[in-house]
């Protein structure tokens, strides 16, 4: 065999600067690659490089900033850095140790460039993260973003990447329990779609991606490679320009087909003890599965590439080491096992082919007719990938907003109708109707504030959310990240869980920009603070740079996946279950912020002001006071405040639960209705179990503010007797806007 | 009361019909692969929902030629009942066991909501009263449409049609009413903490008259 891999591999006219430029990589980088391989690289050796240390697998714009989150605990079992975090959830139905497992990720770039294939395989590849792991995901959460809702590309990528969310997550019988979505001018160019997954497994059968067992063979298992997804990783970590459209071919296409059988066929095997270690091929696919496998094992791995299942003819070692065709997996099985797997894979009619083995060279070799292709240390690979100390600087302090300035300048009724019909506020129904919400009928509560999945055969839930306030986020990036984590708490508290754990979602332009870094390590700063706080650590996470195009950044979008516990899914709180006689409280301080509200942005035209400050102290006391009244069954009815204010968390309870108000408030001001203080609940109690004094007396122990706000009634929402609204005109404002947007 | 269920490549409502079965029955239903070429001895065959194949081609379609499908139509011949839901319907229609065929949406898009069922004809062993629903919009010919309702074949309809199917049809019979075919997923609607137990009356009163 050639040993002069670089004089075998590469064309004569190469060019290595000008290939690894295409590759996304600088030139320190291709430098620092040289020195690393002590030559130059090969093709082959190039792609490997570039795609292990692209922003989107290397992390090097933001490790330094991630270090500062809190990732331990009691219940920690995995943090970040496998495929997905793992928290100890207790027992099972059958006195077995369960886990929950969990992660979100984005898929933003692709979904732009192909809307349907590229929020499709952003499902497919987390819940690839979550099942490579052992669980059996049990519910699909998403957060979207697009632009404007009268830009003319927002119609076709709501519908597109609804369309392919659905498709995948539907055909997996997977149930997608909760979302959320905004729309913005700053997404124009850039929508963001994140998918999170949630999973369960047995805690003495959770399978990580740690190689063991020199000699032990490597298994290539699931779909036949192609050349879809070349470059996938380093495309992701890039702008777009104007030819975002040419960049088609990079996006992978999913099959959800394939990747019911791929679950199965894995599980079916993990119930055997056949598997030493397992990681799916996501980014830079065969790349970036075999590095890292031998990386954590501290192992070399020879691969054979003509072995490798193709599904076009002609591929090279360069194409198939970083394709990132979707549903295939990377196992490295014990000695002799074999047989084994492959009759598993083989009922589900997949391919399973031993493509190399582990050696204790501590290199990667790859071999592609009878030629080496690749051969590199894989310490260095990893260890030295370049980490970047970006330059950054604060966001600048906002001016504070007079309320006083921006009065109401309609009726209270009118500005809540134009507020619940606003793209941010309006009825999701137009699109959480094409998720199949009930498949694997454990599916206890959606639509409220957090989603709610009963472990299999037992009483117990988890209970699930994801948010973010992207406008508080750029206002004050340390506000927003704590906002972010704390509203999360917030909507799980809501349902009567007890916060676990969070995954993130760190979404945000060129960090090249020292304003770009200095909002990521603004929203670093404050998700830290409220994860210390709140005892809510961080498992897993996903970082997309570069949303940006022609120079224009998103807003920052640091999106929190927040998983409860739920011990009695029959006494959750629901925002449907407020009745005729409920009294309505609310928890929590109001003092009228309207700096970054939605009223100030949907009545005033105005996005100014600073983002409402999140007070953890009493964030936490709200919560838990609230949590406990949920768990002794006195508050059937609750919702958070949240965008909007308080009169819209009012009327969406009124609308769930079907049942009008009537306040007793004085109070007619907008900044009291539609302020955005945090940290506070709306909750309702049976008229016949509520206990005015008790309930007081109670929340002055605790530290908690509590207000009385009025009765559940009638069919109107009416403030000192007078209705300022039917539900019913509310009902058609609310529902009005995504139908007339996606079938005009 | 012996089930058998079918399990397809991309079936995803096996395990949740086979809770429904069990919680009714008190016995383990038998999961059948669809590569088997031979069915134990059952009271009821259970062809669930999913995407059996990926809908490739057409939904169903590829699942009627499968191995153990000729075993269905052999014993539904002889009168075994048989329970086709939601894809298992669209089966059902392909492998012919009921007439008519099953298009897309009316809106072409997938519709997952909670739907009221009038049950039209409760003289079989499957019907009793019930709710829920989903995708799938049953079409068949204005002359076949005549005969299911003469026939009283129609087991179920929509009171709000949620995708557009012929005259409202949620659900049919064979002329024998040993076979049933439905869209909406009763085994979803079989738990008071999921909100409905209207389809719990299906599974009892299989289990009682069989």
């Amino acid at each position: 065999m050639k040993t002069n891999i670089a004089e075998k591999n590469m064309p004569a006219s190469f060019d290595l600067h000008k290939t690894a430029a295409e590759h996304g990589m600088k030139p320190d980088e291709v430098a620092l690659m040289v020195k690393t391989l002590g030559r130059d690289p090969s093709l082959c050796e190039l792609g490997i490089f570039s795609a292990m240390w692209s922003e989107h697998c290397s992390y090097k714009s933001s490790k330094v900033w991630l270090r500062k989150l809190p990732t331990t605990g009691d219940i920690v079992i995995c943090g970040p850095g496998e495929n997905a975090g793992v928290i100890d959830i207790g027992l099972g139905p059958n006195g077995e140790k369960l886990a929950a497992i969990f992660k979100i990720e984005s898929h933003n770039h692709p979904s732009f460039i192909e809307p349907y294939q590229g929020a499709a395989t952003g499902v497919g590849g987390i819940l690839r993260d979550v099942f490579t792991m052992g669980a059996r995901p049990i519910a699909n959460l998403n957060a979207l973003r697009y632009g404007d809702i009268k830009h003319p590309k927002t119609k076709q990528l709501l519908a597109g990447t609804v369309a392919g969310i659905g498709g995948y997550g539907n055909c997996m019988g997977i149930p997608t329990v909760a979302g959320e979505v905004n729309f913005h001018p700053s997404y124009n160019g850039n929508c963001l779609v994140n998918a999170m997954t949630v999973g369960v497994a047995n805690q003495d059968k959770i399978f990580y991606a740690k190689a063991a067992g020199v000699g032990n063979p490597v298994c290539y298992v699931g779909s036949k490679t192609g050349r879809d997804g070349i470059k996938g990783a380093s495309m992701s970590s890039a702008e777009f320009n104007d030819n975002a459209e040419s960049q088609r071919p990079t996006v992978q296409v999913g099959d959800p087909f394939t990747e019911k059988l791929l679950l199965e066929a894995c599980l079916e095997l993990m119930a055997t003890d056949a598997i030493v270690a397992i990681q799916d091929m996501g980014a830079a696919g065969l790349t970036s599965s075999s590095v890292e496998m031998a990386s954590k094992g501290g192992l070399g791995m020879e691969l054979i590439l003509d072995d490798v299942p193709q599904r076009e003819t002609g591929m090279n070692a360069y194409e198939m080491m970083i394709s990132e065709s979707q549903e295939r997996m990377l196992m490295i099985l014990k000695p002799g096992r074999e047989a084994q797997a492959e009759a598993v894979f083989k009922k589900w009619d997949l391919d399973c082919v031993v493509i190399g083995k582990l050696t204790d060279t501590g290199r990667l070799v790859v071999k592609h007719k009878g030629n080496v292709e690749a051969d590199i240390v894989v310490e260095p690979l990893v260890e030295n990938a370049p980490q970047y100390n970006r330059p950054w600087e604060p966001t600048p302090k906002q001016a504070e907003v007079n309320a006083a300035d921006y009065p109401l300048q309609g009726t209270l009724g009118a500005a809540l109708e134009t507020l619940l019909a606003c793209p941010d506020l309006c009825s999701r129904r137009w699109i959480y109707e094409q998720y199949d919400c009930q498949v694997g009928a454990d599916t206890i509560a959606t639509g409220g504030d957090a989603g709610v999945v009963r472990l299999h055969g037992s009483k117990r839930g988890l209970a699930m959310t994801v948010d973010c306030t992207p406008r508080y986020c750029f206002a004050d990036p340390v506000e927003g990240g704590k906002q972010a984590v704390a509203e999360t708490w917030r909507n799980l508290t809501a349902v009567g869980a007890k916060p676990l754990a969070i995954t993130d979602n760190m979404n945000f332009g060129n960090p090249e920009k020292p304003r770009i870094m200095g909002q990521f390590a603004g929203c670093v700063e404050g998700i830290a603070a409220a994860c210390n706080a709140l005892t809510y650590p961080v498992i897993s996470g996903n970082v997309s740079l570069y949303n940006e195009t022609k120079g224009e950044g998103i807003l920052p979008t640091p999106v929190i996946g927040g998983v409860g516990m739920v011990e009695d899914v029959s006494k959750i709180a629901r925002i449907n279950a407020a009745r005729e006689g409920d009294v309505v409280l609310l928890v929590g301080e109001t003092k009228g912020h309207i700096g970054q509200s939605l009223y100030l942005r949907e009545l005033h035209g105005k996005e100014i002001g600073t983002a409402p400050t999140v007070d953890l102290n009493a964030e936490k006391k709200n919560g838990d006071f609230v949590r406990a009244l949920i768990n002794a069954e006195t508050v059937p009815c609750c919702h958070d405040v949240a965008d909007g204010g308080l009169l819209v968390a009012l009327a969406d309870i009124c609308l769930a639960s079907n049942v009008g108000i009537a306040l007793e408030q004085a109070e007619n001001s907008a900044a009291y209705w539609f302020g955005e203080d945090q940290g506070r609940y709306i909750i309702t109690i049976r008229a016949h179990q509520y206990n005015e004094q008790a309930i007081f007396d109670a929340a002055e122990k605790a530290g908690v503010e509590i207000e009385f706000l009025g009765f559940m009634s009638g069919q109107d929402i009416k403030l000192d007797d007078k209705p300022i609204a039917s539900l019913a005109t509310l009902r058609k404002a609310h529902e009005g806007t995504l139908p007339a947007l996606m079938e005009s | 009361m012996q089930a058998s269920i079918l399990v397809f490549p991309g079936s995803n409502c096996d395990r949740d019909v086979a809770i429904a079965f069990e919680k009714a029955s008190g016995k383990k239903p038998a999961m059948i692969w669809h590569g088997d070429s031979t069915l134990p001895k059952s009271d009821i065959i259970v062809v669930p929902g999913g995407f059996s194949y990926g809908d490739y081609l057409r939904t169903g379609a590829m699942a009627a030629h499968s191995p153990i499908m000729g075993e269905v139509i052999a014993a539904a011949k002889k009168g075994v009942r048989v329970l086709g839901i939601c894809n298992g319907f669209q089966i059902l229609c392909e492998t012919q066991l009921l007439p008519g065929v099953l298009l897309r949406n009316k809106t072409l898009k997938f519709i997952c909501k909670t739907t009221t069922l009038k049950v039209e004809n409760n003289d079989s062993i499957f019907t009793k009263a019930y709710k829920k629903g989903e995708n799938g919009n049953y079409f068949a010919d204005a002359e076949t449409l005549k005969q299911l309702d003469g026939n009283g074949q129609v087991a179920l309809r929509y009171t709000e049609n949620p995708n557009g199917s012929a005259n409202d049809i949620a659900g049919i019979f064979n002329k024998d009413r040993t076979i049933l075919g439905l869209m909406p997923h009763p085994e979803r609607a079989n738990d008071s903490v999921l909100g409905s137990t209207d389809g719990a009356g299906m599974f009892k009163s299989i289990v009682e008259n069989l």
